[in-house]
């Protein structure tokens, strides 16, 4: 009797680009970065060309996005502001949804790259926190910006002694928003590489509609809450 | 020796960390769900705004049964006190 391996599941190995001794990249984040970036990019351009007064096709299909992601930034942000980070709203919706998706949809196995695995780039916490951290950038900027100086009184605006939890909450903003993506995303592939582990045929299909779900919950979610965050520096 | 407690030390927080990180949401999320179909039923027309709303609250909740996923994860895969 011999045992062979159907499937293993390893967490944590990377494909790792050296770019000087101490400073090294997750390659295979980066190549489905790049694609999805590409691909988004692309999908718009095209969607922009020959623009006509009635819509058709890929145009129509742009503007329903351009729609949603308007509604979100005007609700939040107020319609006087909204134009001035609607575009940075966008762009974290988009790159969430189309990382997300494309994670789950292509079949990156047929791929083979000597260490790791490509799969969602939001699956690694670096760029989930980058997200996050440029999102709490993006309301500092956005406070001083509009506010000037007078961005400090935010700090103590319901009362005095909400002023350690003010500054608290500072760092758990983008901490929260990190962590529920990057959460969100590992758990529906784990779930999904344990499953296909034990019961390849037709099992993993539900969980795998789940997760595409979730996923684009997700980014509707993030691209929500930065809007959000912005609105609450600039009201 | 020591690295056999840690390991077990590790394998029992990571499911207390789950299984209790399911409780508060499971309330919680069974709770707004409730009150939305309560809703619904009592005003059928604005069922596209109150599913919206209930979509976005679920999500909140999730985040904190996902931190406690989070723990687990890391006590597994990338444990400070192993090797």
């Amino acid at each position: 009797m011999y045992t062979f391996f159907l499937s293993k599941i390893e967490v944590g190995s990377h494909l790792y680009i050296n770019i000087t001794e101490n400073l090294h990249l997750h390659g295979e984040t980066i190549i489905v970065s790049s694609f999805v970036v590409s691909l988004v990019s692309l999908f718009l351009i095209l969607g922009s060309q020959n623009l006509g007064k009635i819509p058709g096709g890929l145009q129509n299909f742009v503007e329903v996005i351009y729609e949603l992601i308007k509604s979100i930034a005007i609700t939040q942000m107020g319609p006087s502001y909204y134009g001035q980070f609607l575009p940075f709203v966008a762009t974290v919706f988009l790159f969430v949804l189309g990382s997300n998706w494309a994670g789950a949809l292509i079949p990156w196995k047929l791929i083979e790259i000597p260490a790791g695995e490509l799969a969602a780039p939001t699956n690694d916490i670096n760029t989930t926190a980058c997200l996050a951290i440029l999102t709490s950038f993006t309301y500092f900027l956005a406070g001083f910006k509009i506010k000037g100086l007078g961005y400090f009184k935010r700090y103590i605006k319901p009362s005095v002694f909400l002023l350690p939890i003010n500054i608290i909450e500072d760092f758990t903003k983008p901490l929260s928003l990190n962590f529920r993506l990057f959460g969100n995303i590992v758990a529906d592939e784990l779930t999904v590489s344990v499953l296909v582990s034990l019961v390849p045929i037709l099992i993993p299909v539900p969980i795998m509609v789940l997760g595409l779900f979730a996923s684009s919950i997700q980014a509707l979610i993030f691209s929500t809450l930065a809007a959000a965050y912005i609105g609450e520096v600039i009201e | 020796m020591v690295d056999s407690l840690i390991a077990a030390a590790s394998v029992i927080a990571a499911a207390v960390a789950v299984g209790f990180a399911g409780i508060g949401p499971g309330i919680g999320q069974g709770n707004a769900a409730g009150q939305a179909v309560e809703g619904i039923a009592r005003q059928p027309e604005a069922e596209g705004k109150i599913r919206g709303t209930l979509l976005l609250s679920f999500a909140f909740m999730e985040a904190l049964t996902i931190y406690g996923l989070v723990v687990a994860l890391s006590l597994l895969f990338a444990n400070p006190f192993v090797g």
